[in-house]
């Protein structure tokens, strides 16, 4: 395949026709942040933290889902690009519980973000609030407080929570539970504008949707709003330490597709069961045994 | 054969219309429907509920049969609707809720209902099981009449009123009102279906030709040249090729397409057509806003009988050609009147916008090639076909070619849509409206829409045209020319504008789903004179926010959503009177 | 999509094709009967590269479309349809599971897909192919590795003199030079008392075979019985001695091999619990009682070993495994890429090796026969968040799980007065089980479906021990059973 040459801040990067902005950035080493990206997943370009400069257009552009093209001049670090950068990172900041986002918060700290300048936020809305709200109407806000997405976390099985409080609505739960792997459809974005949310049909609960925890929601979530019970209940416990924890790579004791599962284990126990991303056989996506079968280890003990 | 797979999934398109249907019939998208409906469809039930919801005009919880939509919007707002639905609350009970007095309506606030020179206005939906809604257009209301409208049973339909239509020059709107919208003939005697004649006639080339002499461009915000569009889609060798009419006039304070459509729905089919032919379309949608059900019917009749009378389907006019129109409605989302939240929405998705490229006359709706057009714009290809395009790029300045339809609103003597030469002087149109009403002092004019900009007095000597709009950074934008006069609260109508961008946001982008909400919460900081820190750094920030929803955002929503209100932070001293 | 229910999957698909249970030849052969009478077989292919195809088509005469959809109850036009989109299509695979194979004639349903590959050229191609789904996550390599009766690993026949003598030579010992027997042939011999002693590893059959009340009272009269597992299955609880195993996935080292023929690395992330220990280790430890020191090799010095006796795993060093994230065989040496599809040799002008044979088979009736007193088809499977016996499985909490249940179709539970949740006696020609009525408008009226992922029910007391003479498998696909209302049904919620 030919190469397209473009020129990004000052210098020429080559990538192969087709490849995109953020493919070029990457190759030229140029650290750009990405939240609702994922290799796996069709680009939705919702996120916009990835936005550069380019040459002769408006507005700025997703380097996620623009494809090089020849000539094209790109800046990645200009003003404009920085301030549209650090506002995203405040905006979800100063919005969703982003505690667990580690990425988002070394790009925070990397654009020097400071979501408080919205004003403390608000205190959080009674249950179910954001699941009712109406397309089109909110109650007028005082302005003293930052208004946020914050929610009781949804519990209604035991394989994993939702806690909608960290989500950012990346969309990226929703591609891989619907075409771009498990092709369920038992969520998605329901309302609009700032209500918008992740949601099954009436915001059923998940035993009563079309769910089959296959959990590659969880595999793609990338703030936590989407965790096992088992890594929920230790955090709320105070027992889940990262630290403590080895990381291996194994295949899946079930069928015969042959998924690759990267294993975690702390103390001696299996805590939790992800598929790495590049594994060719099925990119990190699992299914309900391969994700949540593997209890039977440590209840032999 | 069992129907599933790709063939299923095909069905999609036919959701927004399937949920229109349980709608009109019941007045809410109970679970029990909207499951019947997936299964028929073989669409997922979280995703038909996540279009469902996305939708104002639709509920997803039990809601009454009869809804009153009040609307609070700014021209409204100009006239009085804060208070009357202050009042409303009072008498009726919160929004949404079942009325006391009738458990079978209910009211609630709604946004610009696109009957500004009407001003304050609402709109009465009633459900019928039997699938024949009651959609009802109130002008010039107050609470009594309200009232009356939620509560009494058999009263007579009101008659719609019709628009004040003036101006200068006559040319789209030479037919509103000399003729009966709903007869055909009576269209044909006032010379309907003659430029489409010629158009079979001069076939798709010359169509395109004739437009790209007479300079049109399109009328729906953006300016972009309309020959232009559809050649390149004409050029495309992706076969279908669609056509739509985007007829989803949402802007606050517009309501020019409506006057045309409820009037003339003759020449949106003529005109449809003849961009049809030129863009070697087989297809056309036309895509109305929810909100006007006066629209809806008279242009569904007008297809109907144009199809009856071959004017459409197969061999239009006696020639070889080919096309049809299919009708849908919107349900309450401004933001579907961006092309491509349009596609997604005829589609049977969520009207969340597309990034471009690609373009829409490459891949658009159904990712086939397709022309998007809005009323108006169209409008202007009869007469450009009929006459010539010389003869059209005569009028106007060389720049702006043609007549264009301005609304005006607010504090005007005579509200109403006027029709002026492109590159006739604000103050012209003013006077020719008679000024500010009451012969009050003039405060500012917002034109364009709360996507547009206000304007000082000192700056109502603007020629009306793309290029002069331009130099004094404003836009045209829907043709709004709202007038506030020195009574006028700046400062409230900046906080609706705010909200407004907070509810018709799409909430796909961070920069406008988050953005629209910190600008809304800004202003009330301002308003009530609790700056977080100094009343600069409020401004510094509210800049910031408006500069990183124009550069960031992925559509035009947030592009503008700060235009306005940062236009009258710049030019007027809003919150500091306060 | 192709099954008697009417499943999630067959809900997406573009055409359900619901045909009766067992009558998956009929299916094959009038599909292949439309392509003949529309001239839609690869003549070039069929010339070129196969054997056999005079009779085959001699054999198709009888497979109209009319005959076709009388044996399957799939209307003679969506066969047709099926037929023609597979044929002209530039690429097609077909993928089967357990429903073809757990059936009496189970090797004679594969080589109708067979003849449909070969009549159409669908096969040695990339996106072509037929392809057995796997169950379970090393069966594939189970065979590789010689754990079948007549093949030594890397599917080297233990009759040829040549091959067994270099395993001889590798290993110190002699081999049998005939073969082994199968599971199903082991039964028989311990019927005659021809087989007194059975070592059984990581299998629970006691559950998973098919007639569970003659399976069990085999199992009962082995006279010594060892069984090696990660758990105390019902297999081991009749068992002299127990040995407790690591779990092969995250206690011990090794690979494991999948359906598409990928060698993949297994690691030790665990210690085994107890006294449980690596499978390796423990039949290390039995050679040396038995009085051969076979070493305590590691996985890997096994594997080594295993790559120079097996020309197919050669180039497959641990290091490239990791570094591949698998390979698939064969893989002759460390610089063959593995092969993403077989039989590419049969495009090859002339043909590298045999030409690839046409079997001509007819379709023949589930054995199990279905009467007045057994008027109903019952076929067993697997639910999506359950596995097999359910000794794994059964230890989380699936939101998904509802236990076992006799599914039937809504006419069904209308015709024998039966709601929801409703204990009911299902009997066979074997045996009878107690079970709750679960109504499931993906099945059709004479269709129950059942699986045996529960101890509470023992599903495969109504299964027939009806073996394929070819491959051991039993028709566990087609049971007939009849449904009895309970005197005092209680009621399960």
């Amino acid at each position: 395949m030919p190469d397209v040459t473009i020129e990004i801040d000052g210098k020429a990067v080559s990538v192969p026709e087709g490849a995109t902005i953020l493919a070029a950035c990457r190759a030229a080493g140029i650290d750009t942040p990405t939240l609702c990206y994922l290799e796996n997943l069709t680009p939705v370009n919702v996120c916009r933290v990835c936005v550069v400069e380019l040459e002769g257009s408006r507005t700025l552009v997703p380097s996620c889902s623009r494809q090089a093209e020849s000539g094209m001049k790109v800046k990645t670090d200009s003003a404009r690009v920085r301030t549209s950068r650090t506002m995203v990172l405040e905006f979800l900041a100063s919005s969703v519980d982003v505690s667990l986002a580690d990425d988002l918060q070394r790009q925070m700290r990397r654009y020097g973000a400071q979501p408080g300048r919205y004003g403390p936020p608000a205190p959080p809305p009674k249950a179910d609030q954001r699941d009712a709200s109406v397309a089109g109407h909110h109650d007028p806000p005082s302005g003293d407080a930052a208004h946020t997405v914050a929610q009781p976390v949804k519990r209604d099985n035991e394989l994993y929570v939702r806690d909608y409080t960290k989500c950012i609505l990346c969309y990226k739960c929703v591609e891989a539970c619907g075409s771009d792997a498990q092709n369920t459809f038992a969520i998605a974005v329901a309302g609009r504008g700032f209500d918008a949310r992740i949601s099954t049909e009436h915001a059923v609960p998940l035993p009563d949707s079309a769910c089959v925890y296959c959990g590659n929601c969880i595999g793609v979530c990338p703030t936590g709003a989407l965790m096992f019970v088992t890594e929920h209940d230790r955090r709320a416990q105070g027992t889940w330490d990262p630290s403590r924890q080895n990381k291996g790579e194994t295949i899946c004791p079930y069928c015969g597709v042959g998924c690759n599962l990267e294993v975690s284990t702390q103390d001696g126990e299996i805590v939790k069961v992800m598929s790495p991303l590049e594994s060719g056989v099925t990119n990190g996506h699992l299914c309900i045994k391969g994700r949540f079968g593997w209890q039977f280890v440590g209840k032999r003990r | 054969m069992a129907v599933g797979g790709d063939q299923a999934r095909a069905q999609r398109h036919r959701l927004l219309p399937a949920l229109h249907g349980l709608s009109d019939r019941i007045g809410w998208i109970s679970p029990g429907a909207l499951n019947y409906v997936c299964e028929r469809l073989r669409v997922p039930p979280a995703d038909a509920y996540g279009v469902a919801s996305f939708y104002a005009l639709f509920s997803t919880t039990p809601r009454a049969p009869q809804i009153l939509h009040v609307c609070d919007d700014i021209a409204c707002r100009l006239a009085g609707a804060e208070e009357l639905c202050a009042q409303l609350e009072q008498k009726l009970g919160p929004p949404h809720e079942p009325l006391p007095q009738q458990q079978s309506a209910c009211w609630t606030r709604s946004p610009c209902l696109g009957m500004c020179d009407r001003a304050p206005a609402a709109l009465f939906i009633a459900a019928d099981p039997g699938g024949s809604p009651r959609g009802e257009p109130l002008g010039e209301v107050d609470r009594p009449r309200l009232e009356q409208a939620l509560l009494s049973e058999d009263r007579p339909p009101a008659q719609p009123a019709r628009a004040t239509v003036a101006g200068t020059q006559r040319t789209l709107l030479r037919r509103i009102g000399k003729i009966d919208p709903e007869s055909i003939g009576d269209y044909r005697k006032a010379g309907g279906f003659t430029a489409l004649r010629r158009a079979i006639e001069i076939g798709p080339a010359g169509i395109i030709h004739e437009v790209d002499v007479a300079k049109l461009t399109g009328r729906g915000g953006a300016a972009f040249p309309t020959a232009r569009k559809w050649e390149a889609v004409a050029r495309e060798p992706a076969r279908p090729h669609y056509l739509i009419c985007n007829a989803d006039e949402s802007e606050p304070g517009t309501f020019k397409d409506r006057v045309i459509m409820e009037e003339d729905p003759f020449a949106v089919i003529e005109a449809m057509t003849i961009a049809a032919i030129a863009g070697g379309c087989e297809r056309g949608y036309l895509y109305v806003r929810g909100e006007y059900p006066l629209a809806s019917s008279r242009l569904q009749k007008a297809i109907d009988e144009a199809r009856a009378a071959g004017m459409l389907g197969d061999g239009i006019c006696g020639s070889p050609l080919r096309f049809d129109i299919e009708m849908r409605r919107g349900a309450g989302a401004y933001i579907c009147g961006e092309e491509t939240a349009l596609f997604n929405s005829i589609e049977g998705l969520r009207g969340e916008p597309r990034n471009k490229p690609p373009f829409p006359v490459r891949k658009g709706l159904f990712g086939k090639p397709t022309i998007v057009n809005n009323v108006e714009t169209l409008a202007n290809v009869i007469e450009i076909v009929a006459k010539g395009g010389e003869a059209f790029a005569s009028v106007g300045t060389p720049g702006s070619t043609g007549t264009k339809l301005f609304c005006l609103c607010g504090h005007i003597a005579r509200p109403g849509l006027y029709e002026v030469p492109l590159g006739t002087m604000l103050a012209e149109l003013l006077a020719l409206a008679g000024g500010v009403r009451g012969g009050k002092r003039l405060q500012a004019v917002l034109l364009g829409g709360a996507a547009g900009s206000f304007l000082t007095p000192a700056e109502i000597g603007v020629p009306l045209s793309f290029e002069g709009a331009r130099a004094i950074g404003a836009t045209l934008g829907s043709g709004v020319v709202m007038v506030l006069d020195e009574t006028a609260d700046l400062g409230g109508i900046l906080v609706r504008i705010a909200a407004f961008f907070r509810d018709e946001s799409c909430g796909q982008c961070v920069p406008c789903r988050v953005g629209t909400v910190r600008q809304e919460e800004l202003l009330h900081r301002l308003r009530r004179g609790r700056p977080l820190g100094s009343a600069t750094q409020e401004r510094d920030l509210l800049a910031q926010i408006g500069q990183v929803m124009r550069d960031a955002s992925i559509c035009g929503l947030g592009q503008t959503a700060s235009s306005a209100i940062e236009s009258a932070l710049s030019k007027f001293e809003v919150f500091n009177r306060a | 999509m192709v099954d008697p229910r009417r499943t999630a999957t067959a809900a997406w698909a573009d055409t359900w094709l619901g045909l009766d249970v067992g009558s998956d030849i009929a299916l094959s052969n009038g599909m292949a009967h439309e392509i003949l009478e529309r001239g839609l077989e690869h003549r070039e292919f069929i010339e070129h590269a196969t054997i056999g195809f005079a009779e085959y088509r001699a054999s198709l005469d009888s497979y109209t479309p009319q005959v076709a959809t009388r044996m399957t109850g799939v209307p003679a036009n969506v066969i047709g349809e099926v037929a023609r989109a597979y044929a002209q299509a530039d690429k097609a695979l077909i993928c089967w599971t357990l429903g073809i194979t757990e059936h009496h004639n189970a090797v004679d349903n594969v080589f109708a897909l067979i003849n449909l590959a070969l009549l159409t050229g669908k096969v040695g191609r990339y996106g072509c192919g037929l392809n057995p789904l796997r169950g379970q996550n090393n069966v594939q390599g189970g065979g590789d590795m010689g754990a079948i009766p007549h093949h030594l690993p890397g599917f080297q026949d233990i009759t040829d003199d040549a091959l067994r003598a270099k395993f001889e030579r590798a290993w110190g010992a002699s081999i049998p030079a005939k073969r082994g027997l199968r599971l199903n042939e082991m039964f028989e011999a311990i019927e005659r008392g021809e087989l007194r002693a059975l070592y059984v590893i990581g299998e629970n059959p006691l559950v998973s075979e098919a007639d569970r009340n003659r399976a069990s009272h085999l199992l009962a009269s082995v006279e010594h019985l060892v069984v090696q597992d990660i758990f105390l299955t019902q297999t081991a609880e009749l068992a002299d001695v127990v040995l407790p195993a690591a779990a092969g996935w995250c206690e011990t080292e090794g690979t494991v091999t999948s359906s598409e023929r990928r060698v993949q690395r297994v690691r030790k992330l665990l210690d085994p619990p107890g006294e449980a220990r690596d499978d390796l280790e423990i039949v290390c430890d039995i050679a040396r009682r038995l009085g051969t020191d076979l070493g305590r090799p590691s996985a890997q010095q096994v594997w080594d070993e295993l790559r120079t006796l097996s020309p197919m795993h050669a180039g497959m060093s641990y290091a490239r495994l990791e570094a591949c994230s698998g390979l698939q065989w064969p893989c002759y040496d460390e610089q063959h890429p593995g092969e993403l599809f077989l039989h590419a040799r049969l495009w090859e002008d002339p043909v590298r090796g045999p030409k690839a044979p046409f079997h001509a088979v007819e379709q023949e009736d589930p054995v199990d026969t279905l009467s007045d007193e057994y008027p109903i088809r019952l076929t067993t499977g697997r639910r999506l968040d359950s596995f097999n016996s359910g000794v794994q499985s059964g230890l989380y909490s699936s939101p998904l799980r509802r236990g076992e249940s006799f599914d039937i179709a809504p006419e069904d539970a209308e015709r024998y007065g039966v709601a929801e949740g409703e204990r009911v006696r299902v009997s066979s020609r074997r045996g009878s089980v107690t079970v709750p009525v679960h109504v499931d408008p993906g099945l059709r009226p004479g269709l129950a479906f059942m699986t045996f992922h529960f101890d509470d029910v023992a599903t495969n007391v109504l299964t027939i021990e009806a073996n394929d003479p070819k491959s051991g498998t039993a028709e566990f696909k087609a049971s007939a059973v009849r449904l009895e209302k309970l005197e005092s049904p209680m009621q399960v919620s």
